[in-house]
């Protein structure tokens, strides 16, 4: 396809650069459209109710999340101070330990297998591993699952999050006569400090929207959460049930659940990327 | 003197324990999956054999299992949204790396990745209350009259459906193509693209000539990771595809994925047998989707040492 005529390959090239721009302006309008119907059906069920009420019986009275909200973020705490110290001990194995043999290569290509794990999947092993011996649905399942899921994300920002400390840094910490383990927490992590908080920030953004480790492991309960060891409230299941349930007051907390969590979300990301461009990284 | 040396000895001991016992995990928990999988799917693997993959029949009041449809679903939906995902994605792409002036790049790179931020429920929600009206009052409708005659839009204009949940997973895997394929656009050396621009050629023949063909490989690779990402994708699809296990040449019919199934109809499974059959469905979608992950990883892997 030689086009030689100036004008008509000035005609394709407008063409395309349209389309080009219609679609990047198609992709941004959707991204608003999904926030606007997010935050005008959802601002309805903000309440003071919403916060501190459990929801009521079906198509019923009114009520709240208040259980869901304790719930989630119970379970996201359990996730977070188990995950994120496996995940940053596994990444410095991986950098500062044992950076060139050939385990090390298996388990990073399987750190990164593991983060394509579809998260149902992840789920039904939990079940199957806790869930189905304890007999009972747990919150505590429920945290394991969303561990899973951070887990490998945390060891793979975390190598790649050190593998940008100079080695000169180490050596000089080394030669210094400090050890090996005091070099790395002490030395080597105070550089990495920034990278490794905003990164276990953005694993826990991602899991607090996650819905289906939650279905089998935590499963749902209308009540306040006494425990973890027992099936456990919280917000994105909630969403799956009362949204796909015929009552309107459901229907409501079920998007008001939403724009909680999408704000939620939202913050903690625009939060890291101020963070990130304030420290003159990209 | 040989005190304190005994002392640091055990304490770095300890470190490398300590942090070889966390990565070791990483191995462990993947071999666990595995077989937690395969030990809890064996009656269905020993009733049903290798006829699983191709039996359409899903009845747990007989006791029959079958994963053809869930397959078929699953495979459809990721089709229909790669259709609609990759043209997007390389025209969202090139916009980013070509067209675009310099103070647009960065808002709306900033916005297509927060399309990637949003909670898949989220995208559920929308797809069923928002998007399926719109598709049965207004596209359904169209594409029936104009293009009736093609039988993947015959049928009643339900909204739910395959069309929509292609559609909604298209919205989802799309910030991952475009920014994988814009990675790989912006490695194509800048000399090459300068001297095509120098001699005269347009943003588009830079573009279609120069960075397309030498960024082929990058782009393959993003579109296995994107194709990855919708295969696995469950409560998005849960809420719009319908849960019906059939095999429909309609896209406006209802149908099932894998893991839609799983969502569904896990926790109302008793019986040893359908719950093994849906951990066999849980393996199949491990499998298929590992399978794809791997090589698109490998692929730009391979791709990034070559340093092209």
């Amino acid at each position: 396809m030689r086009i030689r005529n100036t004008r008509a390959r000035r005609t394709i090239n407008n063409l395309i650069k349209l389309i080009s721009l219609v679609s990047a302006v198609a992709g941004i309008a959707v991204l608003f459209w999904i926030l606007a119907d997010v935050f005008v059906k959802g601002a309805g069920a903000i309440n003071w109710q919403f916060f501190t009420e459990p929801p009521p019986p079906p198509g019923a009275g009114t009520g709240g999340l208040g259980n869901a909200i304790i719930g989630t973020l119970l379970m996201i705490i359990f996730a977070t101070l188990t995950s994120v110290p496996a995940g940053v001990f596994a990444g410095v194995y991986l950098v500062e330990v044992n950076p060139h043999s050939k385990l090390s290569e298996w388990i990073r290509f399987l750190t990164n297998t593991m983060m394509g794990i579809p998260s149902i999947v992840t789920g039904l092993f939990v079940y199957a591993v806790l869930v189905k011996p304890m007999g009972t649905f747990s919150g505590y399942a429920g945290g394991v699952a969303l561990a899973l899921i951070m887990f490998p994300v945390i060891t793979r920002t975390t190598e790649d999050v050190l593998k940008l400390v100079p080695d000169s840094v180490r050596e000089s910490a080394l030669a210094l006569g400090a050890k090996r383990w005091k070099a790395t927490f002490s030395v080597v992590f105070r550089t990495a400090s920034s990278g490794l908080i905003t990164g276990s920030l953005l694993a826990v953004a991602r899991v607090s929207g996650e819905t289906a480790p939650l279905l089998f492991t935590a499963l749902n309960s209308p009540y306040w959460p006494e425990s973890l060891a027992q099936p456990t409230a919280n917000l994105t299941v909630t969403i799956f049930n009362f949204a796909m349930s015929p009552y309107p007051e459901w229907q409501k907390l079920a998007w008001g659940a939403s724009l909680l969590i999408t704000t939620g979300v939202l913050l903690v990301i625009l939060l890291v990327r101020t963070a990130l461009s304030r420290g003159g990284n990209k | 003197m040989f005190c304190k040396k005994q002392k640091n000895m055990t304490q770095d001991t300890l470190f490398k324990l300590a942090t070889g016992t966390a990565a070791f995990l990483i191995p462990l928990i993947m071999g666990g999956i595995l077989g937690a999988l395969v030990f809890n799917a064996l009656p269905a693997i020993r009733a049903f054999g290798l006829k699983f993959l191709i039996t359409n029949e899903w009845n747990p009041a007989t006791g029959k299992f079958g994963a053809a449809a869930s397959l078929f679903g699953t495979v459809l939906s990721s089709l229909i949204a790669m259709l609609m995902a990759v043209p997007a994605s390389l025209f969202i792409a090139a916009f980013l790396s070509e067209f675009a002036p310099r103070w647009l790049k960065k808002p709306v790179r900033y916005g297509i990745e927060t399309l990637a931020a949003i909670p898949s429920i989220i995208y559920g929600m929308w797809g069923l209350f928002v998007v399926a009206p719109f598709m049965s009052q207004h596209v359904q409708p169209f594409l029936t009259r104009y293009f009736g005659f093609i039988p993947l839009f015959k049928g009643p204009p339900m909204g739910i459906g395959m069309l929509n949940a292609g559609f909604i997973l298209a919205l989802m895997v799309l910030p991952f193509i475009t920014s994988a394929m814009y990675e790989v656009f912006v490695m194509t050396p800048r000399e090459t693209r300068e001297a095509a621009y120098g001699a005269g050629a347009t943003a588009w023949e830079v573009l279609s000539r120069v960075t397309l063909p030498q960024s082929l490989p990058g782009v393959v690779g993003a579109l296995f990771l994107g194709f990855g990402r919708a295969i696995g994708e469950t409560m998005a699809v849960t809420f719009v595809i319908g849960n019906t296990h059939q095999i429909s040449s309609s896209l406006f019919s209802a149908g099932t994925t894998i893991a839609s199934t799983l969502a569904n109809e896990f926790t109302e499974a008793s019986e040893g047998i359908y719950l093994g059959a849906l951990f066999e469905l849980g393996i199949i979608l491990l499998f298929v989707n590992l399978i794809v992950i791997v090589i698109g990883q490998q692929w730009l892997k391979k791709l990034k040492q070559r340093g092209f």
